[in-house]
């Protein structure tokens, strides 16, 4: 019994080495094949409309109700210490350090990083990338390299976008419905937010995760079973893997860009 | 057959682990003939397909293509072998996102410099010999299983290959796409000069259309000839497969143990 456990466990970590040394490999070859998406770049431009603008709606929204959100509990906890003027400076540096690299790249997984996943792995399962190869035109090359740089060009853009929405979701709140003061709102938000340290540091955070994000996306696609329960179970760990990855990676990130401040 | 041969395969072993799939195979395939491989399911028709494409690796004996053994070109030599090769699967395996004109144009852009112009041309022509002109702006999910069949074979031809492989083409199709795109296998075969090979089941379909068969069964070719020649025999083999009888030297139970033991009952 404690010998079979043993087995079973041992079994599990072999296989998610495997599969980690596949997903390597993987990603070496989008790079080594990245040539023919950059000379057609058409075939970025157009994976960007399906991934990143398609995603547009609901990172806008989200991004306005988080910052909506902040502006009433950020207004509520500072009112105890009287400093309802730094509300700016409060709601911006929590959305470009942290929420807005985190929940982007969130919702980019479970919108963009799914459809990825389902889109390639049915490609596979209806022998669509088999009929590629055998026309001599490399899959990876072809379908798999366009779709990787649109997404690490959409998710540090989407990201931006959402904080940027999250900011006017914190204005609306706070300077609009509750009447904190316009000026001191802007100008404190333009004293707190230094643009090396909090914003390019969110834009660094936010292009790791969209390589993160669309690399386990297209690995599990492309190594799905093909089979509706291969595909349906591909694009469940995209998500499920893509988000524990993106937590696990903001704390590595941020305890390297943060520390001693 | 005493043409010159496109495709010889020779002693060919295959297995997927430890399941031996092809146990010695020898075939020929002439060049601008339509061969007909036939054998029951999970005989390795497909497998053999695979082989002649360079998807698959022997692993002993060879799979020449046009006098080059096919696993033992680099990865360049294998994708401009295959640029003369042509593949239509089971079910079309049309891209899904792209219109039927983006379908039967896309080897043509990807492999070719021609301006657009020319290649509407092409296309056009293409969707003329399989009688599908005027559906170039449908997507592949408003076409029905017989018409998809004919975008696909369209889409094969696109760069006239000298060697069509057919996976299982009539499967799925109602009596009149069937005979349709049987005889577009055969009409497209002598129009571009090239050399056919059709893996299939459907044998009264096949015998109407092809110059040779092979019948794989247990991992080697059981029975060979021309229609004519099947026709005749009286091998097992043959008889069973022509006459899709449910007994013979493919038994109908799967090999397993005694059935009334697993019943519990008293031999």
């Amino acid at each position: 019994m404690i010998i079979e456990s043993l087995r079973s466990i041992g079994h599990r970590i072999v296989n998610a080495v495997w599969r980690i040394g596949y997903a390597s490999r993987f990603f070496m070859l989008i790079l080594l094949y990245s040539g023919v998406s950059f000379r057609r770049f058409h075939l970025i431009i157009k994976e960007i409309f399906s991934s990143g603008v398609m995603s547009l709606i609901i990172i806008l929204v989200a991004g306005l109700f988080v910052g909506m959100v902040l502006g009433l509990q950020g207004y509520e906890t500072l009112k105890r210490y009287g400093a309802e003027s730094a509300l700016g400076s409060l709601v911006a540096l929590s959305l470009v350090r942290e929420l807005g690299p985190v929940l982007g790249a969130l919702l980019f997984a479970s919108r963009a990083g799914s459809a990825m996943t389902a889109e390639i792995g049915l490609m596979k399962a209806t022998d669509q990338i088999s009929a590629m190869a055998l026309m001599a035109i490399n899959p990876i090359a072809r379908l798999v390299a366009p779709r990787f740089w649109a997404g690490v060009i959409s998710v540090p853009l989407l990201t931006a976008l959402f904080s940027v929405m999250g900011v006017f979701g914190g204005y609306i709140v706070g300077v609009v419905l509750i009447g904190v003061d316009q000026g001191s709102f802007w100008s404190q938000m333009q004293a707190g937010v230094d643009f090396r340290y909090d914003i390019l540091n969110g834009m660094i955070k936010s292009a790791v995760f969209g390589v993160v994000v669309t690399v386990i996306a297209l690995f599990e696609g492309y190594d799905a079973p093909p089979t509706a329960e291969g595909v349906s179970g591909a694009t469940t760990r995209t998500v499920v893997q893509s988000s524990l990855a993106i937590l696990f990676l903001d704390f590595i990130l941020t305890a390297f860009m943060f520390q001693g401040e | 057959m005493s043409s010159q041969a496109l495709v010889e395969i020779r002693d060919v072993n295959f297995g997927y682990d430890s399941r031996l799939i092809l146990k010695g195979a020898n075939l020929t395939l002439p060049k601008g003939k339509v061969i007909a491989v036939m054998g029951g399911s999970g005989s390795g028709k497909t497998t053999l397909l695979q082989l002649i494409a360079g998807a698959l690796k022997p692993s002993s004996g060879y799979v020449k293509v046009d006098g080059q053994v096919i696993h033992k070109l680099d990865h360049k030599g294998l994708f401009r072998m295959r640029r003369k090769m042509g593949m239509l699967f089971q079910f079309g395996a049309l891209f899904t996102d792209m219109s039927v004109y983006d379908n039967v144009a896309f080897q043509m852009r990807e492999h070719t410099d021609l301006p657009e112009e020319i290649i509407r041309d092409l296309v056009l022509m293409k969707l003329h010999a399989v009688g599908l002109r005027g559906t170039e702006h449908l997507m592949p999910a408003e076409l029905s299983g017989g018409m998809a069949r004919r975008v696909a074979l369209a889409r094969t031809v696109a760069l006239d290959p000298t060697l069509i492989m057919y996976d299982e083409p009539f499967t799925g199709l109602d009596p009149i796409s069937l005979s349709v795109v049987a005889n577009l296998i055969r009409r497209l075969n002598d129009a571009l000069g090239a050399t056919s090979v059709v893996v299939t089941h459907d044998v009264r379909e096949s015998l109407k259309i092809v110059d040779y068969i092979y019948f794989i069964a247990d991992g080697v070719v059981a029975a060979e000839g021309t229609p004519d020649e099947i026709r005749a025999s009286d091998k097992p083999f043959v008889h069973q497969f022509m006459h899709g009888e449910m007994d013979g030297p493919v038994p109908f139970h799967f090999p397993t143990g005694d059935y009334r033991q697993d019943l519990n009952l008293r031999p």
